[in-house]
């Protein structure tokens, strides 16, 4: 398909679109579907029958999960051909169709409607987003008619794969799943590598409690990952791509197989795609519940059909990777950027964000929060705004407490940190990571020693067993944790705990054991008074002064230790 | 002259094996594909047997013990028949928050088992999910395959006792 020929689809497509007056989206995005969303897109499509004039269609995530299940209706001016004015239910049910279909032509139901004016929608500023909620997800015609795969064909037919690099460069994203290293270095160093068999894989396998993002972007808009991936194989010089999956997510995996078939048959993947010499195609692989191999090592030989243990780098995949051969493994969010930044260059990505952060970034507000659901913000965006503003506080008049971020990876950060902005160093630099977009908001109900003991059970089962201070280190830190909670401790247990931390976060093979202790640690550091109280030799421990004297000083420990 | 490859025979008549023999020959017998080969025999069969391990092992090439490494690795796949009904409640972070917990002892009060049980007459398996990615309407549960979510107490035991 020339540059030309996807114009020509993309406009036809567009052309069909305005056919119909009146565009009703259902959210079928995973939190709605549970909400009974099937029955009511079932309701919708009854009521309208075969009037031609309204089209209906089940959609990705709206975001607002909490309101679902969402519909949205979409209905052009009668003066003008192209304005549009949209309107969102929400709480819809299957008996609300028939009101619904009936006040097409005339007023809203008042009832059922959610404002779009609220911080929730309008603070937000949507880029791998972008499509979600609004295009049909199993049909690439509706990508293609919002500019889908443009970018790739524009690369494939007038770009070198160094000038795709150079944009990708240019836009200074960072790896979305966590870590932050710059993609732009990361593909290079593929690039260099000698040519050859080189694979790309997306990593999919988002195992954080409390995430969701991926799975979003994979449920509403799977072609703008596969896409991603292309354009990864061209820049890097790889011509297979394997999308690892986690098979607790049914709905994105029948979704990407339905886009790797749709985008095959349109010639956009498989053999010479675009009629040029690139040819790159795509294999889902399957997890089976493994926290471990979200690591890319322990990834990879899962993919090779092992057990997914991590082993030691260097080497980097970038060098011997998947089969021994070079390997880029990227992110479902990063790569779900690539598309946009190739289509509007990577200076346009730049200039959101922060100096050292740039582009936007999804996260997925849950806990004790009133909007829960799923945001895409600028970076840069103090949490407060998120949380208060955008996520609407907490609900039921109860006070916050602390918001966790990473999963078990990262921390809690308490309200005196509320108005920093997020972006990856300001959030390492309180304690807690940016990880991959979990935001859990947690109220006073929460005991945070308990909190800490989840995680640490947590990565106590997940632990793959490889290396002796995860395996055998978490397990302590979890008894400790479990002793302090029951009441049982005595300081001295809590300085074991302490040296502990350190120990397994300075010696483990791979990141789940060296970021293991991150939520103890940050619980220590802002809510040490919660595991002094527990413990059985130390009275009621003081006042909130000597408390923040001690978070001081646990905070310089911390700055030394690294 | 021809190379063949002796294929194992399956260990029973059971027209199931046809899949398990679909999807290795999918995958070009390839060791690599050892997750792929155990997720359709427990999509078919339900768990993983010494029957089907030894079968999928001496088909790929590979070890019996790598098999049984791999099986038991990874959360997701039984080793042990489960019951007729299955219920995931999940526990991830923001589930617990919302109290995954009480969901958990509320089973056990009522039906007796714990995470990872089946009841004796083996109709229900409680299982338990690391986050099912459903956050945003915790706590949630999957039963049969459905999710469930904003639940209370009550209701799952209610929404279980429906399908039991």
């Amino acid at each position: 398909m020339h540059l030309d020929e996807l114009a020509d689809f993309a406009a036809e497509v567009r052309k069909e679109q305005q056919e119909s007056k009146h565009c009703i989206r259902v959210c079928m995005a995973a939190g709605c579907q549970s909400s009974g969303a099937a029955a009511v897109l079932d309701g919708l499509k009854g009521q309208v029958d075969d009037d031609a004039n309204v089209h209906v269609k089940g959609v990705g995530c709206m975001g607002l999960c909490a309101a679902g299940p969402l519909v949205e209706i979409e209905s052009l001016e009668a003066s003008s051909k192209t304005a549009s004015s949209k309107t969102l239910y929400q709480k819809v049910t299957a008996d609300d169709a028939e009101a619904i279909v009936d006040s097409l032509d005339a007023e809203p139901v008042e009832r059922l409607r959610c404002s779009t004016d609220i911080p929730f929608f309008a603070w937000q500023k949507k880029v791998v987003l972008e499509n979600s909620g609004i295009i049909d997800p199993e049909e690439i015609k509706e990508y293609i008619a919002a500019d889908g795969y443009l970018g790739l064909v524009t690369a494939l037919t007038e770009l070198t794969p160094a000038d795709v690099l150079r944009e990708i460069k240019a836009s200074g994203l960072r790896g979305r799943g966590g870590g932050g290293y710059l993609t732009g270095l990361k593909w290079s160093t593929v690039a260099k590598m000698p040519p050859g068999q080189k694979y790309v894989i997306c990593n999919s396998d988002e195992g954080d409690p409390g995430a969701f993002m991926d799975r979003a972007v994979l449920e509403s808009d799977p072609h703008r990952v596969l896409e991603g991936m292309v354009l990864a194989g061209y820049a890097v010089g790889a011509d297979h791509g394997f999308v690892y999956i986690r098979a607790e997510y049914p709905l994105a995996i029948e979704r990407l197989k339905k886009a790797i078939q749709q985008a095959t048959r349109q010639g956009l993947l498989g053999k010479n795609i675009c009629e040029t010499r690139l040819s790159f195609d795509i294999e889902i692989r399957l997890g089976a519940g493994a926290f471990v191999c979200g690591e890319e090592t322990a990834l990879m030989a899962s993919i090779e059909g092992s057990r997914g243990q991590p082993r030691p780098r260097p080497p980097y995949p970038a060098a011997y990777g998947l089969f021994g051969q070079p390997t880029l493994i990227n992110n479902v969010e990063t790569l779900a950027n690539v598309p946009s930044i190739i289509r509007h260059g990577g200076d346009w990505f730049a200039a959101m964000g922060t100096e050292r952060s740039k582009g936007t970034k999804v996260f997925a507000l849950a806990g004790r929060i009133q909007n829960t659901g799923l945001i895409e913000v600028p970076m840069g965006i103090t949490l407060r705004d998120i949380i208060e503003t955008i996520g609407g506080g907490v609900p039921d008049g109860k006070t916050f407490k602390a918001v966790q971020t990473g999963g078990p990876s990262g921390g809690c950060i308490p309200e005196q940190f509320l108005d920093l902005p997020v972006d990856y160093d300001t959030l390492r630099d309180v304690g807690s990571i940016m990880g991959s977009g979990g935001m859990i908001v947690m109220d006073q109900s929460s005991s945070m020693v308990e909190v800490a003991r989840y995680f640490m059970e947590f990565c106590m089962d997940e632990s793959c067993g490889k290396c002796v201070p995860c395996r055998a280190g978490t397990d302590q830190m979890y008894h400790l944790l479990d002793k302090i909670v029951k009441e049982k401790a005595t300081s001295r247990d809590l300085a074991l705990l302490e040296e502990l931390c350190d120990m397994v976060s300075a010696t483990s093979l791979c990141g789940l054991g060296q970021t293991a202790p991150n939520p103890v640690l940050s619980t220590l550091r802002y809510f040490r008074q919660e595991y002094e109280e527990k413990l059985q030799d130390l009275a009621v421990a003081g006042s909130g002064q000597a408390d923040l004297a001690r978070a001081d000083s646990s905070a310089s420990e911390t700055e030394e230790t690294k | 002259m021809t190379l063949t490859v002796q294929r194992p025979k399956p260990p029973s008549e059971d027209k199931r094996w046809k899949m398990i023999d679909v999807a290795m020959r999918r995958q070009g017998y390839s060791p690599h594909a050892l997750i792929e080969v155990l997720h359709a025999v427990q999509n078919a069969f339900g768990y993983l047997d010494d029957d089907s391990m030894t079968y999928v092992a001496e088909s790929l090439g590979l070890p019996l013990s790598k098999v049984y490494g791999v099986a038991t690795f990874y959360h997701l796949f039984a080793l042990k028949p489960q019951g007729e009904h299955t219920c995931v409640v999940c526990t991830g972070t923001a589930c617990y928050i919302k109290g995954a917990g009480d969901l958990v002892d509320g089973i056990k009060q009522r039906f007796g088992v714990r995470l990872g049980e089946t009841t004796e007459d083996k109709k229900l398996s409680i299982l338990s999910a690391r986050c099912i990615g459903a956050c945003s309407i915790a706590p949630a549960a999957v039963i049969d395959g459905k999710v469930h979510g904003h639940l209370s107490v009550d209701e799952l035991l209610a929404r279980i006792e429906k399908v039991v």
